[in-house]
C-alpha cells in the first residue's frame, strides 16, 4: 500500500519526480546514490543512531496526556518531538542529511526556513559537524520568527532575509535553490521537509520515519483509533505515518486553513489545491488558472506553504489518509488548550491538530489518538502575546 | 524563417545567430513588441519571449523583478503567447517562449501546444523540464508543429548528454555558467568543452545562454557555438529605462553591440 521507495523517476503515483534545471540533475542522481549506499552502510547508521539518542534526545517520548484527554473525551497520546534538541523534529532531518553532506565531502550546507525551526537544526548540524552554514528566510518570517534568526546567528549560520514574493517559506525555499545551482559542487542544500525533487521527499521521510518505528514500539500493541499530524511540507507528519500505514488506524493530516478555505487564505493545498509542478516535484499546490503559485498564508510560518510532500499528494489520491483544514484562530484556541491542560506550550504547527481534536470531540468520543507533537512553542510565544493582545 | 533556416543562414555568413530575451508584457505588452522588434532592426535572429512566472528558479534577480513587473501590469499566459505572435508578426524571425513547466501543465500539454502554435511560436522552454520528463511535452509540441529545447550544463554526463540528442530537440541549449541567469563578468570557461562534446555527439544546433552580458563574452560564446542567447544585460536596460522610447533605443544600440560579436572573422 505504501511505497517503500518511489519508482526509478522518483514517483509516489503519478507524484514527485525530478522536475529540476538541467544544472542540478546531476547533482540529485550522486545524491540519491550516495543516500542509497549511507543507508546501507552499518557505519553510517550506527553513527546516525548514536547522534540521535546522544545529541537529539531520542527516543522521545509517547506521553499519555491524562488532562487533555479528559477534556476531550478521548484518549490522546503525544509523541514528544517538542523534548528534542532544539525544539522540534526537524533535528532528526538535518543530522542525517548533515552526516550524509559530510560522507559526499560537501563543507558547506544551506537549508531554506519558514518557522526557522528547519533553519536552526541545519546550523546545529552544521556546527555539529564544523560545516559553513547560510540559511535563506523570508523577511515577513524573519519579523515573525526573531528568536529564532538569534538562535541561527548564535550557531554560526548566515541568515540571509529573501524579499521576492511575498518573503515567506516558499520563496526562501527558490532562494535557497538558486544558491544550490550555483553552487552544488560544494554545497549540500537539507531541503526542510519532504518536498523538492527526487531524492529529497524520499530521504527526509526515512529520516523522519523514526518517529512511527518508535511510536509503534512504544505502543507496544496497544490498540490505536487515529494518527493525527501537522501538514506544512508533510515531514512530521510522513515520518509517523510512514510506520502506520496499512496497519489499520485512520491516518490524518491536519493542514493550515488559515482565515478560511472560503477566503482563499490559507495553505491547505490537499484540501483545497490542485495537481502541479512546484519546486521540482509532482504534487497538489495553490495556483490560479495560468499556473501560477499563489501564496499561501498561515499563522504559523512552518504551514506557510503553497506545496506539499508528493508522497502525500499520492496518500491522498489513494485514499491512505486523510487530510483536513483547521483555522488559524482555531489552532490559537488548541495552543492554549494544550498549554493550560498539560503545561506543554506546542508550537502554533502542531496546535492545528489539538485544534482538530477538539472540533471533532464529538466523532472522537472514546478512541485512542496518537498526535506528533511536532515542536514546542518558544518561537511562537511572542507571536501569539502579541495577537492576543490586539485581538 | 525557422530556426534551422536562421542558424544556416548565420553559419553561411560565418557567424552565429543571435537570440535576445526579454519579458514578455514589460513594461507592458504592446511596449515589450516594440523592444523586440528594436533587438530585431539591431540585427537579432530570432528571440526568447520570457513568459512570466512567479516563480523562476532558474532566474536570478533581475529577471525575477522584470517577471513580477509584467505580472503585476497584468500579463497573462495568453498575453505573453500574444506578444510571441506579434513580435513573429513584425519581424518574421522566430520566436521561442521560455516558460516553466507548471503553466504549461496547468493549462494542458495539447492546448498549451496548440497555444503556442497558433501564436506561430517556433519553440518551447521550460527551464525545469529535464530530459527525463521531456518525451510527452516533445510529443505534444510536435503534434503542433511546435519544438521543445532542451538543456546541458557543463555537469551533464555523457550518458544524459546523449538523452538530450536523442529526445530530438530543436536545438540544444547549452547552459554557460553553473548558476541562475544573471550578468557574469567573464567568459566561460565551460562553452568550448561542452561545444566540443556535443558536436561529437549530434549535428543539432548548439545555443549558448545564461551568464553571457557582454559582447566580448558572446563572442568568445559564438566562436563555439550556433547561437548565443543574451537576456539579463538587455533586460536589465528595459528595468532601468526611463520609458519605453529610451528602453529602445538602449537596446538597438546593445544589440547592435551583441549582434556585431557574432561575427567569427
Ligand atoms: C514544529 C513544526 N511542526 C511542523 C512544521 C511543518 O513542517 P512539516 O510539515 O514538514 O513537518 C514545522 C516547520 O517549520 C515546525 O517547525
Amino acid at each position: 500500500m505504501t511505497l517503500e521507495r518511489p519508482d526509478e523517476r522518483g514517483r509516489f503515483g503519478g507524484y514527485g519526480g525530478r522536475f529540476a534545471p538541467e544544472t542540478l540533475m546531476p547533482a540529485l542522481a550522486e545524491l540519491e546514490q550516495a543516500f542509497d549506499e549511507a543507508r546501507g552502510d552499518p557505519s553510517f547508521t550506527a553513527e546516525l543512531a548514536a547522534l540521535q539518542r546522544d545529541y537529539c534526545g531520542r527516543p522521545t517520548p509517547l506521553y499519555e496526556a491524562a488532562r487533555l484527554s479528559e477534556a476531550l473525551g478521548m484518549t490522546v497520546l503525544l509523541k514528544r518531538e517538542d523534548l528534542l534538541h532544539t525544539g522540534a523534529h526537524k533535528i532528526n532531518n538535518t543530522i542525517g542529511q548533515g552526516l550524509l553532506a559530510r560522507r559526499m565531502g560537501k563543507p558547506r550546507l544551506i537549508a531554506e526556513t519558514g518557522a526557522g525551526q528547519h533553519g536552526v537544526a541545519t546550523a546545529t548540524a552544521a556546527a555539529l559537524f564544523g560545516m559553513e552554514c547560510a540559511v535563506y528566510m523570508g523577511a515577513v518570517d524573519i519579523e515573525r520568527q526573531a528568536l529564532n534568526v538569534d538562535r541561527m546567528r548564535l550557531l554560526g549560520a548566515e541568515v540571509i532575509p529573501v524579499t521576492t514574493g511575498a518573503g515567506t517559506l516558499k520563496d526562501a525555499v527558490s532562494a535557497a535553490m538558486r544558491d544550490w545551482v550555483a553552487t552544488v559542487e560544494r554545497t549540500h542544500y537539507i531541503i526542510g521537509s519532504v518536498v523538492g525533487p527526487h531524492p529529497f521527499p524520499w530521504m527526509v521521510r526515512e529520516f523522519q520515519r523514526v518517529i512511527g518505528d518508535e511510536t509503534i514500539a512504544q505502543l507496544d500493541g496497544r490498540h490505536v483509533d487515529v494518527v493525527a499530524a501537522c501538514v506544512g511540507g508533510g515531514s512530521n507528519a510522513m515520518g509517523m505515518f510512514t510506520a502506520f500505514a496499512g496497519t489499520g488506524p485512520e491516518l490524518v493530516g491536519v493542514e493550515a486553513g488559515g482565515h478560511g478555505l472560503e477566503t482563499g487564505e490559507h495553505g491547505a493545498s490537499l484540501v483545497a489545491g490542485s495537481p502541479g509542478v512546484l519546486h521540482g516535484a509532482m504534487t497538489y499546490l495553490l495556483q490560479d488558472d495560468d499556473g501560477q503559485v499563489r501564496e499561501a498564508h498561515s499563522v504559523s510560518a512552518g504551514l506557510d506553504y503553497p506545496g506539499v510532500g508528493p508522497e502525500h499528494a499520492y496518500f491522498r489520491d489513494a485514499g491512505i489518509a486523510r487530510y483536513v483544514a483547521v483555522s488559524d484562530r482555531e489552532a490559537l484556541d488548541g495552543l492554549d488548550l494544550l498549554a493550560r491542560t498539560e503545561g506543554i506550550i506546542p508550537a502554533l504547527e502542531p496546535a492545528h491538530v489539538i485544534a482538530w481534536l477538539a472540533r471533532e470531540r464529538e466523532s472522537l468520543a472514546g478512541t485512542t489518538v496518537v498526535v506528533t507533537l511536532s515542536g514546542r512553542g518558544d518561537k511562537d510565544v511572542e507571536q501569539v502575546s502579541r495577537m492576543r493582545g490586539s485581538g | 524563417m525557422s530556426f534551422a533556416e536562421r542558424f544556416a543562414a548565420a553559419a553561411a555568413d560565418d557567424r552565429a545567430a543571435f537570440l535576445p530575451y526579454l519579458m514578455a508584457g514589460l513594461p507592458d505588452p504592446a511596449a515589450s513588441v516594440d523592444l523586440f522588434a528594436a533587438l530585431g532592426e539591431a540585427g537579432a535572429d530570432g528571440f526568447e519571449v520570457g513568459l512570466p512566472y512567479a516563480d523562476p528558479l532558474m532566474d536570478g534577480p533581475v529577471i525575477q523583478a522584470a517577471g513580477a513587473a509584467a505580472l503585476g501590469a497584468g500579463t497573462t499566459l495568453a498575453g505573453g503567447l500574444g506578444v510571441a505572435r506579434r513580435v513573429r508578426e513584425a519581424t518574421g524571425k522566430p520566436c521561442a517562449v521560455m516558460t516553466y513547466v507548471n503553466p504549461i501543465l496547468r493549462t494542458g500539454l495539447d492546448a498549451f501546444m496548440g497555444m503556442a502554435a497558433d501564436a506561430g511560436v517556433d519553440a518551447v522552454i521550460a527551464a525545469d523540464l529535464p530530459v527525463d520528463e521531456a518525451a510527452p511535452f516533445v510529443a505534444a509540441g510536435a503534434a503542433r508543429g511546435v519544438g521543445v529545447v532542451l538543456f546541458a550544463a557543463p555537469t551533464t554526463s555523457e550518458e544524459r548528454l546523449r538523452a538530450v540528442v536523442d529526445a530530438g530537440p530543436v536545438f540544444v541549449y547549452g547552459v554557460a555558467e553553473m548558476g541562475v541567469t544573471g550578468e557574469r563578468a567573464g567568459v566561460s570557461e565551460w562553452a568550448a568543452g561542452m561545444s566540443a562534446r556535443v558536436r561529437a555527439l549530434t549535428d543539432l544546433p548548439l545555443v549558448f545562454g545564461v551568464g553571457i552580458a557582454t559582447p566580448r563574452a558572446a563572442a568568445a560564446a559564438a566562436r563555439v557555438a550556433d547561437g548565443v542567447i543574451v537576456g539579463t544585460a538587455l533586460v536589465r536596460r528595459v528595468l532601468e529605462a526611463p520609458d519605453a522610447a529610451a528602453a529602445a533605443d538602449g537596446l538597438r544600440e546593445a544589440g547592435a553591440a551583441f549582434a556585431a560579436a557574432m561575427r567569427r572573422s
